[in-house]
């Protein structure tokens, strides 16, 4: 049976396992049956044009979680920013893991979804914020809606610096041949609040998996929220991350990306304003080779007065792998005042190697500043003698040149620990020894 | 120490360096002259092995040894240095761990050990005081947002960390202002010694007012068509590169 089909066909017999209100019921089904119609995206759609899911799909996936299947933290550390303390929501094959998480609810909620969605208490915030801002349109994300049941909640009231990062982190341990999970997530920050999140999707197996997540953000007034994606899973791993950010008034959200591994991810990473004179980051660092493919498409819709975006892509491309960046910025009449920005810079390796970028940008307000730059290139001749000329060796130069090239993304990460860690993983995949400063 | 004998360089279809001869004793500082176009980076940039040059006729040989299949690195950990006119910018690497990369590659290549990590920090500190370095300079990226003097005095400090056999400056001295030459100067001035060679590539005498040269060499058109002592800067100075036009065409 095809992977659709046997989706729509269990529906029923999931909404049977849990605990719904009703109004969930509707919104489920609605979705359910958007996706029915629509199906899983294919290439003949403008926004698939570059990336398709069609091997992937073949797998014989399996979609249900089965029961928590235990792992020791030990294990699983070097995942995790272990060096300082951390909130942590921890998910194995989509099901909570108690013993490896770190949850609150003093001053703050960080727990679990399925709490949130079958608790009385919780109510009010689901009806006010659940799918509220998630596209009802594209297929992937109704998808996700109609089996939404588990993943992080996170709710952190007004005026609320939270002292420690929340590590969100999703395991497959593969004991199924082939798992889908569909996590979703939902992030409220409070007026004036302060949030840093991180999170991982981390495969401990060989077995292809394909995570078909939604995560929705609302940011209200002076709410700065800082949220990294460290996308660095085995060769057998598919993500697709469709993530949507509501922004109020003077608030600051950053996305960045970290796309390392994975055999095929797309990051749907879409912002709403809603508010002026607030701000929005989408930066992204992509290396990958062999046969990897990672999309990016971004939006960032201005629709009040005042407000700025920024956007920096860097990706580095080796052997057979493909890159592709879609960057919308859509600047409504009202939106006067815009700046928006947007940046794509990619280094090419390989004969081979391929990037698809195609900045976007509908401009519909007059008194604004909005720019696009995309470059494609190889590594430059002239830095590279430079450094030949001191003897660095060719490959070694090549390796500093592109590490370099990866620092712009790097230094804009607020979490020492996390930028350290990133930037090894960096120097580890490009062969560069870094780390000696006075 | 270097020897060059009938070098004839192109690039592309373009012959640049038509016939160069120059020789180079360990201990001497040789200045190199010429108006626009005469072909003086290029002579530099082939020295130093940039493979957009194709060497056609001629040798290059460095205490006997021909470098003519030589990559720049390997001539680099021969003791071949050259001060860039135009530094490159690497934003992302720091000028500390720059040159610990290019210090111990050059170590690996001569079968050296690695220079353990304290080592590299007295080294550094020592050759920053040396060219009146500030320590905060030294954990900024190479070159990124360096002033042209900043960027001219970072060559010449790594110069003094890479310790070069034959150090090509070439117009270290453009954009510069007085005190910043003077500093440069101060700085080849004490890093020359009998056991290395300086050649200057330089568009003005004025250089050579604190770095005295032994030799003045004047490059034309592809052909060093005057040598002579420090004094035949000065009738350069006096003269204009016309004089020397006028020479030739005659």
């Amino acid at each position: 049976m095809e992977l659709k089909e046997k989706l729509v066909s269990s529906f029923m017999a999931f909404e049977e396992q849990v605990d719904v209100h009703s109004e969930l019921h509707d919104v489920r089904t609605l979705a359910l049956k958007n996706f029915e119609n629509k199906g899983f995206p294919t290439k003949k759609e403008e926004s698939w044009k570059y990336t398709s899911l069609n091997a992937i799909l073949k797998n014989d996936f399996t979609v249900f979680p089965k029961n928590e299947n235990s792992i020791e933290f030990k294990d699983v550390k070097k995942y995790f920013i272990h060096e300082i303390d951390t909130y942590k929501l921890v998910f194995i094959d989509g099901v909570f893991s108690s013993n490896l998480s770190s949850t609150t609810h003093d001053g703050l909620d960080v727990c679990l979804m399925s709490s949130a969605l079958n608790k009385p208490k919780y109510k009010m915030v689901i009806d006010t914020y659940f799918n509220q801002i998630a596209s009802k349109d594209e297929s992937l994300t109704s998808l996700n809606t109609a089996f939404a049941n588990e993943g992080a909640y996170i709710n952190i009231p007004k005026s609320k610096v939270v002292n420690k990062p929340i590590e969100i982190m999703y395991f497959s341990t593969g004991n199924e041949a082939a798992l889908l999970v569909q996590p979703r997530n939902l992030v409220i920050v409070g007026e004036n609040s302060h949030v840093q999140i991180i999170e991982r999707h981390q495969s401990l197996n060989h077995n292809p998996v394909l995570t078909n997540s939604v995560t929705e953000i609302f940011a209200q007034k002076r709410a700065i929220i800082d949220y990294y994606k460290i996308q660095n899973d085995n060769l057998e791993a598919n993500l697709i991350d469709n993530t949507y950010v509501s922004q109020k008034q003077e608030s600051h959200v950053s996305v960045q990306t970290f796309s390392f591994g994975g055999n095929l991810t797309r990051n749907n990473l879409n912002f709403y304003h809603f508010g002026e004179r607030l701000a929005s980051t989408l930066n992204g660092i992509t290396i990958i080779g062999e046969k990897q493919h990672v999309d990016h498409y971004t939006l960032v819709q201005h629709a009040t007065p005042n407000c700025e975006s920024f956007q920096d892509y860097k990706g580095i491309f080796s052997d057979s792998s493909i890159g592709v960046f879609n960057g919308k910025v859509y600047v409504e009449k009202e939106a006067q005042k815009t700046n928006a920005f947007q940046k794509s810079n990619n280094i090419l390796l390989g004969d081979k190697s391929t990037i698809n970028a195609k900045p976007q940008l509908e401009i519909f307000a007059d008194d604004v500043k909005c720019s696009h730059g995309c470059t494609v290139g190889q590594l430059d001749e002239t830095a590279m003698f430079y450094m030949q000329s001191r003897g660095i060796p060719k490959k070694e130069a090549k390796a500093l040149l592109m590490y370099a090239f990866s620092n712009a993304v790097i230094e804009s990460i607020k979490i020492p620990e996390l930028k350290q860690r990133i930037t090894k993983i960096i120097a580890v995949k490009l062969g560069v020894k870094m780390g000696f400063d006075l | 120490m270097l020897s060059i004998k009938n070098l004839h360089a192109s690039i592309g279809d373009k012959e640049i360096l038509k016939g160069i001869n120059l020789e180079v004793k360990a201990g001497e500082i040789h200045a190199i002259m010429g108006p626009n176009g005469s072909g003086k980076s290029t002579l530099s940039a082939v020295i130093a092995g940039n493979e957009n040059y194709e060497v056609t006729e001629g040798i290059v040989s460095l205490d006997g040894e021909d470098l003519a299949d030589l990559a720049p690195e390997e001539r680099a950990h021969k003791g071949v240095f050259l001060s860039f006119q135009y530094p490159v910018e690497i934003p992302g690497v720091s000028v500390t761990n720059f040159m610990r990369t290019a210090i111990n590659e050059t170590r690996k290549a001569n079968k050296l050990e690695e220079m353990p990590a304290n080592e590299m920090l007295k080294f550094i500190r020592e050759k920053s005081e040396l060219l009146e370095i500030d320590r905060k300079f030294l954990s900024r990226s190479l070159n990124e947002g360096f002033s042209g003097g900043e960027k001219k005095r970072n060559e010449i400090f790594q110069m003094a960390m890479l310790e070069p056999k034959l150090a090509i400056l070439d117009e270290t001295d453009s954009g510069l202002d007085i005190d910043a030459l003077k500093i440069v100067a101060n700085g080849v001035n004490k890093l020359k010694s009998d056991k290395n060679a300086i050649i200057l590539i330089t568009h003005y005498q004025r250089l050579l007012d604190y770095i005295v040269p032994d030799y003045v060499h004047v490059l034309y058109n592809g052909k060093i068509v005057k040598s002579g002592g420090k004094e035949l800067a000065y009738e350069l100075e006096e003269k204009g590169y016309d004089w020397i036009k006028q020479e030739q065409e005659a």
